[in-house]
């Protein structure tokens, strides 16, 4: 990939992972993704962020069409992970830079990653500004976005927003702009991104979304370290974060469920065909043909949440207890739930799903139902009343 | 004295230690950290703070 010029003396130099399923080990990265990094050709040549170490070549060759690396004054330094930082320590060798800029939290992060107590690290606070000639750089912290270390660089002559992590989706392409894809494309990555990466900081996405407005920052441009840069539609990827931290609900049910006969699973599909009698939108999804978070990607903006699984060992099945932990940490607020299963002797799957959902705040409308061995059609029904009234419910919840 | 938890990122706040790099001495009761205190961790407000249990 050659550098892309994305703003004048402004490049991506970023790296693409085309190949990319395993997103740090516990999403599903479904279409790649790619570090971005970004290049200011000033008076102080500005280096922000760097790349996955696998990949420090590729950023090294980018960076060296257009300087030689000794020629870079600054590093910014914007999130500690090991995707964007992995090759900062390459990066420093080569560059010996006179200044490695990063938040209060960021200083703590790096060493605590790199150990490297002689590297020229210097904290900005929240709002501070540092020049680069032409330009100046103003830092606003965002911690929890989704790091403790995390923070946004702003250039206000070019209306620019380095944005770190936020507003990112994984997707690997050359195109590297919004307006080169499909808009409802790219938000719907978006959503998934935001629903497995930054839901459980929601609150203070609303509380920086706001500060933002506050502040007045114009911005014609978001360049986020993950896929495309927002150039034509920064507005919609904004608009879009408000209603990911809102979670906002639609009338949609996701059934999530493991089965080992297929009884639970002909449970599942008597629950469906009662919500769709009813209008609810549904997507059933089995955890063996599902990773958890496709899962969550689709609960993003559904109003209820149908756990199944048979009683095996006294307990669920441990697909539905990888998925209820992963899920519970994603802090999903203000929905349903329902849990439902067979069992051939003891029956404790369901119950126990139940206490989960209720620890994570669902509300449950229904008590948790089981069926012995296979459903004859009188457990269907219960299975369709169960539906019925979680229908019931969802619309309540959605319609007010 | 009991302790409180962020429910943001976790960090919990123990009344015997404080928070004595932002200005909350040791021995400090949550209900007496002043409400512009934020956690030190996420910088979540006060307000995002649940009893520890």
């Amino acid at each position: 990939m050659p550098a892309i010029e994305i703003k004048k003396n402004i490049y991506w130099v970023g790296a693409i992972d085309w190949n990319l399923k395993d997103f740090h080990g516990y999403a599903v990265a479904r279409r790649g993704t790619s570090y971005n990094a970004y290049l200011v050709l000033d008076d102080k040549i500005t280096l922000f962020d760097t790349v996955n170490e696998k990949f420090k070549w590729d950023l090294y060759h980018q960076v060296r069409s257009l300087v030689r690396l000794e020629d870079i004054d600054y590093i910014v330094v914007n999130h500690v992970e090991l995707d964007h930082s992995g090759a900062l320590p390459f990066m420093v060798d080569k560059i010996k830079p006179e200044k490695i800029f990063c938040s209060p939290m960021g200083e703590k992060s790096i060493h605590g990653h790199f150990h490297n107590k002689d590297w020229p690290l210097q904290v900005v606070k929240d709002g501070e500004s540092i020049s680069l000639g032409k330009r100046n750089v103003a830092f606003m912290e965002t911690r929890m976005l989704h790091c403790p270390d995390s923070m946004f660089s702003y250039i206000p002559e070019d209306k620019l927003l380095i944005s770190s992590d936020a507003f990112g989706q994984n997707i690997a392409s050359q195109k590297i702009f919004d307006d080169q894809h499909d808009l409802n494309l790219l938000l719907s990555e978006a959503r998934h991104y935001y629903t497995n990466i930054i839901l459980p900081f929601s609150p203070l996405v609303q509380k920086l979304l706001n500060k933002v407005q506050e502040a007045g920052l114009e911005i014609d441009m978001i360049a986020p370290d993950h896929g495309v840069i927002w150039r034509t539609h920064p507005e919609k990827i904004l608009e879009g974060y408000a209603e990911f931290a809102a979670q906002t609900l639609k009338p949609k049910a996701v059934l999530v469920y493991d089965t080992m006969w297929g009884s639970t699973q002909k449970m599942v599909k008597a629950v469906a065909d009662a919500l769709t009698e009813e209008g609810i939108d549904i997507r059933v999804m089995s955890l063996k043909s599902f990773h958890h978070s496709d899962v969550m990607g689709e609960f993003s903006d559904a109003a209820a949440l149908v756990c199944a699984s048979p009683t095996h060992n006294n307990s669920m099945l441990p697909l539905m207890s990888d998925f209820l932990t992963y899920m519970k940490g994603l802090k999903p607020k203000n929905r349903l739930g329902a849990a439902l299963g067979s069992y051939g002797w003891s029956g404790e799957a369901p119950g126990a799903m139940a206490k989960v959902l209720e620890e994570a705040g669902f509300e449950l409308p229904e008590k948790p139902l089981r069926s012995q061995f296979v459903p004859a059609h009188e457990q269907l029904t219960q299975c369709k009343e169960m539906g019925r009234n979680l229908a019931s419910a969802i619309k309540a919840k959605t319609q007010a | 004295m009991q302790k409180w938890v962020c429910t943001i990122c976790g960090y919990v706040y123990d009344p015997a230690e404080g928070d004595p790099g932002n200005g909350v001495a040791a021995g400090t009761k949550f209900e007496d950290v002043p409400e512009s205190w934020v956690c030190p961790v996420c910088g979540a407000g006060k307000e995002d703070f649940a009893l520890e249990g």
